[in-house]
């Protein structure tokens, strides 16, 4: 009992100091962040976190002259808990801005109730083509890219410059890989190439030979989309079957992605990969981050690690031109989607008016450099739109990609 | 004399209860009226779970599936078809009582670790549909937009009527010759056969009943939530509802409701503090089934 009431008054005394302490300051700008932190997935959102981490610390947790108090919360991967976390962040904090989530379906489960509370949010790497083109929110930007976004791109390329014809794809079968695959199928099919098989894995795939015993041995290459512990066991298993000796693998950004290349061995190398990001990317900018990055972490940023960086640079800039008045969520939303941010490790972006970036994609290739394995750039589509180049109105009356 | 004191202070029990229900929409604030909500609704699902488990003695671990099935067709049905709220939870409540009243043909006969084994696979089964049947379940995406319960005092409200309805209901059940039934099957099938008794029928109407209020429940929580996905259907879900009824006291129906206050506590408020809230969750179990290994509920009766 005596315990505790010395913690009350010690309680009394901080808490004293701190307005005291603070009474000059403004109120803090309250983020909220949320992202799987536990389960399979707690390493991309780790990621994710790092790269807002790290933002925050470069800018000593100040946004607009008001300083920043950041709230983080686990998703655990479950739209449903990212849904309780959500509530908990905006009605118990009373946050001014959300960030964060990482798959698909916690972006889908979080928009209605974004839009029903009114709150600005800031989708870093939730990849689901709709939340910006048929279900769009009026409450919620991204700031990552669109599944089918640098997909597109590729399949242009296989079939111009690699002089693919006939393509086989693998893929973890949800919508992230339907949608990866078929930005992948529609292009390189309009160009004249064939997609002529496509073999779906379940998303908890542990032995990858029932379906890399599937594929045709008369196809020029082999297109795959993996990430985290998948795309480790993959490229193993294609190396081990006497495949990368016979047919090229090229694949989604994921498959040789930062977040697990470091873990992979030589038979990584050669993989032609496209993204929006690469940590390789020579720029002085992208230099920048990836030594800050490094010093901070010990590890070379993945994507996920770049898209909050980049998010929260936005988050910043938006704040900036509202003048640090983000109570105001309908000029501070508008700022979201009207500002643009120079200077970003992965080159210009801007947000085109369905509240996606408008970015260059990266086709990469493994190499390794100084003993470490990179995504070394090899070509660059500057500007693409998550339409391709597609009419818009036309492009949204067509159904979603699936199977 | 002892079970009268019993009656009576379990009457000033449950007046208590429900004046605190009754009040809390008015003194707490949103986020803690939703986990309150949040709680009143895996109640329901926990007591329905309890029939089987704690009264039949039927341990389920594909529970959460039953309670999907209506959360899909609620979602389903507002979304896709655009019907009338009230006609969509009523035809889901209907759909969840026809799905548990074919699959019960399959388990009925079945006891113990067997009743177990199909129950889990039925649960996987029905997970799958979740997961796969994309065109009409949206697959890993799950359905979004399903209208919502209103705004947090109102979805509370509602979701308090239907908790005590459903309780006071399920109470009734327990407490009739047919529970009574339901008990003496636990004890000892072979003697109830022996008394005559049709002990397959009794099981196979537990577990459509214990479908049905599955089913309620689920029709809320997809109101509530606004959204349904293959995560609340999946094995991890099932076990957590038979971690509630386990923690809190099986064979009681306040026990089940006790144990679904403490897990979603649990989830949500340690979840706050830290990271390794998991490792908390997990020895606050271990703890429990070391302690009090008929639950926190039945730690009172043990005392006496």
């Amino acid at each position: 009992m005596k315990d505790r009431a010395r913690w009350r008054i010690v309680a009394v005394l901080v808490v004293c100091a701190a307005v005291l302490a603070g009474g000059q300051t403004p109120p803090p700008i309250r983020i909220g962040f949320i992202s799987p932190l536990s389960g399979a997935y707690a390493q991309n959102g780790r990621d994710i976190l790092n790269g807002l981490l790290l933002y925050l610390e470069e800018a000593g947790y100040r946004m607009a002259g008001r300083p920043v108090q950041l709230v983080v919360e686990d998703d655990e991967a479950i739209p449903a808990v990212g849904l309780t976390k959500a509530r908990k962040l905006i009605e118990r904090d009373q946050v001014h801005l959300m960030a964060g989530a990482l798959l698909s379906s916690t972006g889908y489960a979080l928009a209605p109730y974004i839009d029903s509370v009114g709150i600005p949010m800031l989708y870093p790497v939730v990849s689901a083509d709709d939340l910006t083109q048929r279900r769009r929110s009026r409450w919620i930007v991204r700031t990552g890219y669109s599944g089918s976004q640098p997909n597109h791109a590729f399949g242009e390329y296989a079939y111009r410059t690699l002089k693919l014809r006939r393509v086989a794809t693998i893929a973890l079968d949800y919508a992230f890989g339907w949608e990866s695959v078929g930005g992948f199928a529609r292009t390189f099919e309009a160009e004249g190439g064939r997609v002529v098989q496509k073999i779906w894995c379940p998303v908890s795939v542990h032995d990858f030979a029932p379906y890399l015993a599937q594929v045709s041995r008369t196809v020029d290459a082999v297109y795959a989309l993996v990430l985290g512990r998948a795309a480790l066991q993959f490229m193993r298993q294609y190396t081990e079957f006497g495949l990368k000796k016979r047919i090229p693998l090229i694949g989604a950004g994921t498959t040789t992605d930062e977040h697990v290349l470091p873990s992979m061995g030589d038979e990584a190398i050669g993989v032609m990969t496209a993204l929006h990001y690469s940590a390789a990317l020579d720029t002085p900018a992208n230099r920048t981050f990836v030594a800050a990055y490094r010093g901070r972490y010990h590890r070379i940023p993945s994507y996920y690690a770049e898209s909050m960086y980049t998010g929260a640079k936005w988050i910043a800039a938006a704040a900036g031109r509202v003048h640090g008045r983000v109570e105001d969520r309908e000029a501070f939303m508008s700022a979201l989607r009207e500002v643009t941010v120079t200077d970003l490790p992965r080159g210009p972006v801007e947000l085109d008016e369905y509240g996606n970036p408008i970015e260059n994609v990266y086709v990469r290739k493994v190499e390794r450099v100084n003993g470490e394995l990179q995504n070394t750039v090899v070509a660059t589509f500057p500007r693409v739109s998550q339409f391709w180049t597609y009419d818009p109105a036309g492009y949204l009356k067509q159904p979603l990609y699936s199977r | 004399m002892a079970a009268r004191d019993g009656f009576g202070s379990r009457r000033i029990a449950v007046i208590l209860i429900g004046a605190g229900l009754a009040a809390a929409g008015a003194f707490l604030g949103s986020y803690w009226l939703g986990l309150l909500t949040q709680i009143l609704i895996f109640a329901v699902l926990a007591m329905s779970l309890d029939i089987m488990l704690g009264y039949t003695g039927l341990p389920s671990l594909g529970h959460a599936g039953l309670f999907g099935v209506a959360a899909y067709a609620v979602a389903v049905l507002t979304t896709a078809h655009h019907a009338n709220v009230w006609v969509a939870a009523a035809a889901a409540v209907a759909i969840g009582a026809l799905v548990s009243a074919a699959l019960g043909l399959l388990v009925a006969h079945v006891r113990d670790v067997y009743f177990l084994m199909i129950t889990l696979a039925l649960g996987m089964v029905l997970w799958g549909l979740a997961y796969r049947w994309i065109p009409v379940t949206g697959g890993d995406n799950g359905i979004a937009g399903i209208p919502r319960l209103g705004g947090p005092v109102r979805a509370y409200y509602v979701t308090c009527v239907v908790f005590v309805v459903c309780s006071a209901a399920m109470a009734l059940i327990v407490a009739s010759p047919f529970g009574f039934t339901l008990r003496g099957i636990h004890e000892n099938e072979l003697r109830m056969r022996s008394l005559g008794l049709n002990t397959w029928l009794h099981c196979y109407i537990s577990f459509v009943i214990a479908g049905v209020f599955a089913s309620v429940s689920g029709v809320v929580w997809a109101r509530y939530n606004g959204f349904v996905g293959p995560t609340y259907v999946d094995l991890t879900s099932s076990s957590e509802v038979f971690l509630m009824v386990t923690l809190g006291g099986p064979g009681t129906l306040v026990g089940p409701a006790l144990g679904a206050a403490a897990i979603v506590l649990l989830k949500n408020v340690v979840s706050a503090y830290t990271d390794r809230w998991l490792l908390i969750l997990g020895a606050a179990y271990i703890v429990t089934m070391l302690a009090a290994p008929d639950g926190l509920w039945n730690l009172r009766r043990a005392r006496r």
